[in-house]
């Protein structure tokens, strides 16, 4: 009827159609896929609170594992799980934080330094097993320290170096080299420049990084089975050089018991592993949003 | 060039190479003490590469590597026996994005103070933290909020605070690399009104793309140009008083650029 009508061009609103229902499709198909993810992650949840929740009683925490599922608690795995946890900080901070530090700021740029970086990277793929397997030729046999909650400590420093190493190195990455420059224009050395604004402004980014890491290292079990963290200990931690079991071995222990009732006890085991975990994370969330700088 | 002011810096033959890749060749000029020198000329002929080496900030760039000598003070900076720390200490930078730390107002100016070795009492600090901010023309602004970050700042004042930080170490060189280019003409203007008030006690060297601003704050300027578009090596043709480059260029390629007929 009109010109605009004589100008429609047919193949191109027949397309435009096909191309908006291919949007919508791909839009439903991503629905459901995150509705998935939730309902396995809520089924998971609810299956674990429903069997848990009535033997989550203070007795968990207090009591040495037992024969007997209403005498039996978390007492030695948590002491180790916390200790394993100290002591991994101890050594795997300074360590992973240094070397991110020093991979950063002073190395110079060459191929040894590359290859370096190459490999850190690659060792935070690597299966944690594998470090397992490094820590119990290592640190459990070839240094003597046996079973003990060190070799432990050592082999998940081993394994959130290269994670420590790498968030360090994009943290430090993220302070602008303008800010670098104001410092050294000001009359500061590189020490100066790196301590006081490099590290100081990516703390609150390295220190998400470290409780990331150290909250896999507390979920980690493979690798503390390998070197022979003991599954059954009824005294308290006597020192590093104890030997220990953690909270998941605890908890991988009584779910293959027969019992129903152990099966439960592991259920609680779980909500006390998941409560620790998330209030880690939540300390990480809550720390990249309040403390980070926007540039 | 006249000869009744002091010169504070001079370069001998100063050629700055970036690998095999020469930037600036064969720059010999004399930066008269307390004045104000502008260096202009058109994009990527090395202005900004000729102002870092004033304070050896060139050699932060893993590659560069300077030949020839610039003396301060008739001393050689770029002497073995010398550290570039001492001499950044000596001639300050403002760059030319504001790039305060992300500190407070207060700690920005301070800093620089205590790693130089300020060891005073608390209110001494004050006073000089005070000083500075009032010699960078902002102290009225910001007095009733020194604990709030620098960050906060509008542009011109961030700028502003850049200047403070740096004259707090009483440097006897101020470097300015396109300090204004990213403000708007107010904030420009308080720049350049400053410029004129710190010129009675620092030299100051500001590159500039902007040849008004060369002609209303300097009184030197010197002229850069590729000495040839293949190689893109940059050089200083011209160096005189600033009215005599405006007016009376004795280089054709200065009078064009001056004039605006070459790009």
């Amino acid at each position: 009827m009109s010109a605009i009508s004589s100008l429609r061009d047919l193949t191109y609103e027949r397309q435009l159609t096909i191309r908006q229902r291919k949007g919508r499709v791909l839009e439903v198909i991503a629905f459901f896929s995150i509705l998935l993810g939730i309902a396995i992650l809520l089924t998971l949840l609810i299956d674990v609170f429903l069997d848990g929740l009535p033997w989550l009683h203070p007795r968990l925490f207090t009591e040495f594992p037992s024969r007997f599922p209403e005498k039996a608690g978390l007492r030695s795995a948590l002491q180790g799980s916390i200790w394993l946890m100290v002591f991994t900080a101890l050594m795997a901070i300074p360590i992973g934080v240094g070397a991110g530090i020093y991979l950063e700021e002073f190395a110079p740029k060459n191929r040894l330094t590359e290859f370096i970086e190459i490999n850190i990277a690659n060792l935070a793929g690597v299966p944690s097993i594998i470090y397992g397997l490094l820590g119990l030729g290592l640190f459990v046999r070839g240094l003597g320290l046996g079973r003990s909650l060190l070799a432990g400590a050592l082999t998940m420093t081993l394994l959130v170096l290269p994670i420590i190493i790498v968030t360090t190195r994009e943290a430090i990455r993220a302070v602008p080299r303008s800010i670098r420059l104001a410092a050294l224009a000001l009359g500061a050395n590189e020490w100066e420049t790196a301590r006081d604004h490099v590290l100081a402004y990516s703390m609150p980014a390295i220190l998400t990084g470290v409780i990331l890491a150290m909250s896999r290292a507390i979920g980690e079990t493979a690798p503390l089975i390998t070197i022979g963290a003991l599954t059954y200990i009824a005294f308290d931690l006597r020192g590093p050089l104890d030997i220990f079991t953690v909270l998941p071995i605890q908890i991988f222990n009584w779910v293959s018991l027969p019992q129903k009732d152990f099966q439960n006890l592991a259920a609680a085991g779980i909500i006390v592993l998941l409560a620790l975990l998330l209030s880690m994370n939540a300390i990480a969330i809550w720390l990249r949003n309040r403390l980070f700088i926007r540039w | 060039m006249n000869e009744n002011h002091q010169v504070i810096l001079e370069t001998r033959n100063l050629n700055i190479y970036y690998g095999n890749f020469q930037a600036v060749a064969n720059v010999n000029l004399q930066i008269p003490r307390h004045k104000i020198t502008a260096i202009i000329g058109p994009s990527g002929c090395g202005k900004s590469t000729l102002l870092r080496s004033f304070n050896r900030m060139n050699e932060l760039v893993p590659s560069a590597r300077t030949e020839g000598e610039i003396l301060f003070n008739n001393e050689n900076i770029y002497d073995p026996s010398i550290d570039p720390v001492e001499v950044r200490r000596r001639i300050g930078m403002v760059f030319q994005k504001p790039n305060p730390f992300p500190k407070s107002i207060y700690e920005n100016i301070a800093w620089g103070l205590r790693i130089n070795g300020f060891r005073g009492s608390k209110s001494d600090l004050d006073n000089l933290v005070e000083e500075a901010l009032r010699d960078a023309a902002l102290w009225d602004e910001v007095k009733d909020k020194l604990d709030q970050s620098g960050l906060s700042l509008s542009g011109g004042q961030q700028q502003r605070l850049c200047i403070a930080r740096t004259i707090a170490l009483r440097p006897e060189v101020i470097l300015m690399d396109e300090p204004a280019s990213a403000l708007d003409p107010i904030a420009t203007l308080r720049i350049e009104e400053l410029m004129q008030e710190l010129k009675n006690n620092y030299t100051i060297i500001i590159v500039t793309h902007n040849m008004q601003q060369a002609a209303r704050v300097s009184d030197y300027t010197a002229m850069m140009m590729l000495l040839n578009h293949e190689e893109r090596v940059g050089t200083v043709i011209e160096f005189d008083r600033t009215k005599t480059i405006f007016t009376n260029p004795k280089d054709k390629r200065t009078e064009d650029y001056v004039t605006g007929r070459f790009g």
